[in-house]
């Protein structure tokens, strides 16, 4: 075939579209998956769950999480009814083998199950200083771990302390909502295990999500509200000593 | 035109200056991933490359497609609400290659007191026993089946 200057004048630009698209290399993990028709959230009934650390476990598996570091965990907390501002807290290896019979006999005891509120307006995304940590359109915050210098800043700017710096790739790391898995249909891999439902993802974008009628008829509230974060965990049955 | 008539190294200047900025946008160009500022100021390309992160645990209805005879067991008792994966582990690998990769024996006696071992911080309604003195060490599928735990409803 002839390259004319006809032809080569229809080609390129036809080059030059396939061309932008080789450079962005777009690897497509999720054809359908729409980011626009999602907004993801997580439920925490705090009356249903029973510590027995099953999230604590199935997020190290999923996620090859070092031992002795947590995407997400659980505490304990007891609270004496005379001191409410000052509840003691323990979470043995993070709760990820369960807890021991507690010393504390009466007083208010639960659990509280942990994890990143992937906030709206997420205090770790704002001080990021190369754009390594990002909240996608669908409102999960991320770590481009191929981006990130390990300043530890974001680290120190989450209010809730759910980041840490992995001591094998020395970048930030922290929970990523399974993203993986929420963008292939299924939940995330602590929701999937809890045996009692304790934990629940939701797509606040979706009004067929039961999270919709829950929220109507319960009462809820998230980690710091006074932080304005724009925190997206909601918490039932959260006692006002939880920090 | 008499206020620029020594003005030729200022001309210099500003070409050493517009020299330096035509290297800053060529090198910033090579430095900058493409896909970056996409959605705002980060690489776009990483929402999709976690994304395609591999699978561990396969999720509930991977377990209905093969052992709906279990699942069936299951949602007549206690533990309806408890995913297949939630006790036997992550077994996407079990659901890539069901021949080859055979999912472990669990030991009952490890696993059921993770959950029902008594704890003054569980949910008061929850079924909890001290485990040393209801059983005495036996392993606690010896009299309940974990996938209907009730006395006597002869699960598996």
């Amino acid at each position: 075939m002839d390259i004319t200057r006809r032809r080569l004048l229809i080609l390129l630009p036809a080059a030059a579209v396939a061309w932008k698209y080789v450079l962005a290399g777009t690897p497509e993990a999720a054809p359908n998956y729409h980011m626009s028709e999602h907004w993801w959230a997580m439920l925490i009934d705090i009356p249903k769950c029973i510590g027995c650390g099953s999230c604590v476990r199935a997020c190290q598996l999923e996620n090859h999480v070092p031992d002795g570091y947590f995407r997400t965990w659980v505490e304990r907390y007891h609270v004496d009814d005379w001191q409410m501002e000052y509840p003691k807290v323990d979470s043995p290896d993070g709760g990820k083998e369960g807890f021991p019979a507690s010393k504390e006999t009466g007083g208010k005891n639960f659990f509280v199950p942990k994890l990143c509120n992937h906030c709206a307006d997420s205090p770790c995304t704002q001080v990021c200083p190369v754009g390594a940590t990002f909240i996608t359109p669908d409102g999960v915050v991320l770590v481009d771990q191929s981006y990130c210098l390990g300043c530890r800043y974001c680290i120190q700017a989450c209010p809730y302390g759910c980041r840490f710096l992995n001591p094998e790739t020395k970048t930030a790391n922290k929970c990523t909502l399974c993203y993986h898995r929420i963008t292939k249909g299924l939940t995330t891999a602590c929701c999937e295990v809890c045996p009692t439902g304790a934990r629940q993802l939701a797509n606040l974008k979706d009004p067929n999500d039961p999270i919709h009628e829950f929220l109507k008829t319960h009462s809820v509230q998230v980690l710091k509200p006074y932080m304005a974060t724009g925190a997206k965990c909601f918490y039932a049955g959260l006692d006002g000593s939880v920090r | 035109m008499k206020n620029f008539k020594d003005a030729a190294h200022l001309f210099r200047l500003a070409a050493v200056f517009l020299v330096g900025f035509v290297v800053f946008l060529v090198v910033r160009s090579f430095l900058v991933p493409r896909s970056f500022g996409r959605y705002g100021h980060y690489r776009a390309n990483a929402i999709a490359e976690i994304a395609a992160l591999p699978i561990s645990y396969a999720g509930h209805q991977a377990c209905t497609d093969c052992h709906s005879d279990i699942v069936e067991v299951k949602s007549k008792g206690v533990h309806k609400g408890v995913a297949c994966e939630s006790c036997h582990g992550p077994e996407a690998a079990h659901v890539q290659d069901p021949g080859s990769v055979i999912p472990a024996k669990l030991d009952t006696s490890l696993l059921c007191p993770r959950c029902h071992e008594v704890n003054i911080a569980k949910p008061k309604g929850f079924p909890q026993v001290e485990t040393a003195e209801h059983s005495g060490g036996a392993a606690c599928n010896t009299c309940h089946q974990p996938h209907s735990p009730a006395i006597g409803t002869g699960g598996n």
